[in-house]
């Protein structure tokens, strides 16, 4: 990646991340008085400026948001309007459940999508390769929270040989990691077949078969690389999806995650953890971005004297 | 290679049997997605009962299969609701929520991607970035943090699904508008002196029509899928108001004691998604035979 190029999406990131907590400012305010929302409509006038004081909120518009921006900078997201715990730390301490969870359903969707991809491309037009798209079809029009009810029913109220809620232990993990990772099995198999079908007609692979490399090596030395680049980039637009996808099934199954923690501040109003979160999310997939970008060039040489590239 | 392999490789280009032109599986989604329509338009004629009647005396009861009566088909939920009822008004509501969540979007990001092309320069990279932020960001966040600051009241929640896809729309718009006037029908126009609203809306809009025509089948059946993600969560359509997502979060309490109040709600949002898959892809293919077969 050329230097110009870097500096174009490093300075379009911050700009994204900067409009985004811009946006939670002026939502906050305009999203009604949270400290009502905090103390009810029946509080004294002096315990509502007492609390208008704690959280700086008797200050000019203007000195509030460039405190705000200050703060958001040194990581402080403010209290939790709930229990009065940074909302920092509520989000660190369900990070890690997220991040398991999270990992577990990306990487066992991409690993199954994989196989069955290019198991598909290979067998085309059989009924195995019917059989995987059938599947792969199943697997993304499945709406996560109702995959997620039907696993509950059978596993652990019909069956009863799986948790159904919680993190005690490491089998509470399996429905909802099955739920989350459906979803992309089945986008990254379709995804995969149809790449690996264009790369296995380029006049190169014909070459390769011409000098006569083997079929395992023609696959995976000369298909696969090929292929990577598309993939790549479809993996890296999905992690929103996996996003979206976890705040549904940590709900479903009761997983003490970000998603969860999400949905209960949304319902209690308590807008310093959605912030929080919401800003953190936003982070995230920016620097997601920017390393999908890097990845690229790193194995794909044409791209690293692309003038242009991205978008 | 086998030559039974090299076999069937020769066949691939020159199917023996002569392709069946309506597949049974693209029939069925057919009749499936018609029958949705059906009940879209006529819900309150079809609907036995209406969806808010209650009568704790029928609580809970089985669908006729799995030993009710007749009187409710597909049995009763917590309140005494028919099912059959609350099923056919939440097929409406959804719907009526995505097609308008839909349509706002596609407006606004049809306006927004014309205002691109026209005015260039500034105008153009200010709405490319705000495209380029909503895109970074998954959009169920972006509507859970609208919801958390506004509320949750049914106008704001369509404006909100609304919000969902707008920038496709306007890369789309700004991408093909920018073609077209390049082209001679519109310079031409340009060059007659013809205002320039006349040429987008009279000219260049019906040209450009079907690519956003299939940019709105494709956002459809999202919209439809966040807007049950959200109800689900209890976040999106409310009681009384029911949708199909919100039926399916309230089913959950009863999974142990009546699971089909959740699971009858849920398969009726997954038929509708895969049949809109299934018809896309099948279209998809019919109107580019070089991709038949390929799923790309």
């Amino acid at each position: 990646m050329s230097g110009r190029l870097l500096t174009t999406k490093a300075i379009r990131g911050v700009l994204t991340i900067w409009l985004i907590v811009t946006f939670t400012f002026i939502a906050l305010n305009m999203s009604g008085d949270p400290i009502e929302a905090l103390v009810g409509d029946q509080a004294s006038p002096a315990v509502i400026a007492h609390y208008r004081q704690k959280f700086g909120l008797d200050r000019p518009l203007w000195e509030q948001y460039i405190s705000y921006l200050g703060n958001i900078i040194r990581g402080d997201f403010g209290l939790s309007l709930s229990d009065q715990k940074p909302a920092i730390e509520l989000v660190a301490a369900a990070l890690p459940y997220t991040l398991r969870l999270g990992l577990v359903s990306f990487i066992g969707g991409l690993i199954v999508g994989l196989i069955f991809g290019i198991v598909a491309a290979l067998n085309r037009n059989s009924s195995l390769d019917r059989f995987i798209m059938g599947f792969a079809v199943l697997g993304f029009s499945l709406p996560n929270f109702f995959l997620g009810i039907l696993l509950i029913l059978l596993f652990a109220l019909h069956w009863r040989v799986l948790p159904s809620a919680g993190a005690d232990s490491a089998w509470h993990i399996i429905l909802p990691a099955i739920t989350l990772g459906t979803h992309f099995a089945g986008i990254f198999a379709r995804f995969v077949r149809s790449t690996m079908l264009e790369v296995l007609n380029k006049q190169y692979m014909i070459a390769a078969r011409a000098k006569g490399a083997p079929h395992f090596r023609r696959v995976f030395w000369h298909a696969l690389p090929n292929a990577a680049i598309p993939i790549i980039t479809i993996v890296g637009l999905k992690l929103g999806d996996l996003v979206a996808g976890s705040i549904i099934v940590e709900t479903v199954f009761g997983w003490p995650g970000v998603g969860r923690l999400l949905v209960g501040a949304i319902t209690s109003r308590d807008f310093a953890v959605v912030q929080a979160i919401l800003i953190m999310v936003a982070v995230t997939m920016v620097l997601t971005n920017f390393a999908v970008d890097f990845i690229y060039t790193l194995i794909d040489p044409r791209m690293r004297t692309a003038p242009q590239g991205g978008r | 290679m086998s030559s039974a392999l090299l076999w069937r490789k020769k066949t691939i280009g020159h199917p023996v049997k002569a392709e069946k032109r309506y597949p049974i599986i693209v029939v069925l989604t057919m009749a499936f997605l018609l029958a949705i329509f059906v009940v879209f338009c006529l819900a309150d004629v079809i609907a036995p009962y209406d969806y808010r009647t209650q009568s704790l005396r029928q609580r809970l009861m089985p669908p006729v299969f799995l030993g009710g009566t007749n009187a409710h088909l597909l049995g009763t939920d917590e309140l005494g609701r028919d099912i059959l009822s609350r099923l056919l008004y939440a097929i409406r509501f959804s719907i009526l929520v995505a097609l308008g969540g839909t349509t706002i979007g596609a407006l606004i990001g049809t306006i927004l991607g014309f205002l691109a092309a026209h005015f260039r320069g500034f105008v153009e990279e200010l709405i490319m970035m705000l495209a380029d932020v909503q895109a970074s960001l998954p959009f169920m966040l972006i509507a859970l943090a609208l919801i958390a600051a506004f509320g949750g009241s049914f106008v704001l929640f369509i404006l909100i699904m609304g919000f969902y896809g707008w920038e496709v729309f306007a890369r789309l718009t700004r991408g093909v508008v920018i073609s077209a006037k390049e082209q001679g029908y519109a310079t031409a126009m340009i060059a007659l002196g013809a205002p320039p609203l006349y040429v987008y809306t009279r000219h260049i809009l019906p040209n450009i029509l079907s690519v956003l025509v299939v940019q709105f089948t494709l956002n459809f059946p999202q919209v439809i899928l966040l807007e049950t993600s959200l109800s689900f969560l209890g976040l999106g359509i409310r009681p009384p108001l029911t949708s199909l997502g919100q039926m399916l979060g309230a089913g959950r309490a009863y999974l142990t004691t009546a699971w089909w109040i959740a699971v009858l709600p849920g398969m009726v949002i997954f038929l509708t998604t895969m049949s809109i898959s299934i018809l896309g892809d099948w279209i998809r293919d019919q109107l580019d035979p070089t991709l038949r077969g390929t799923g790309s």
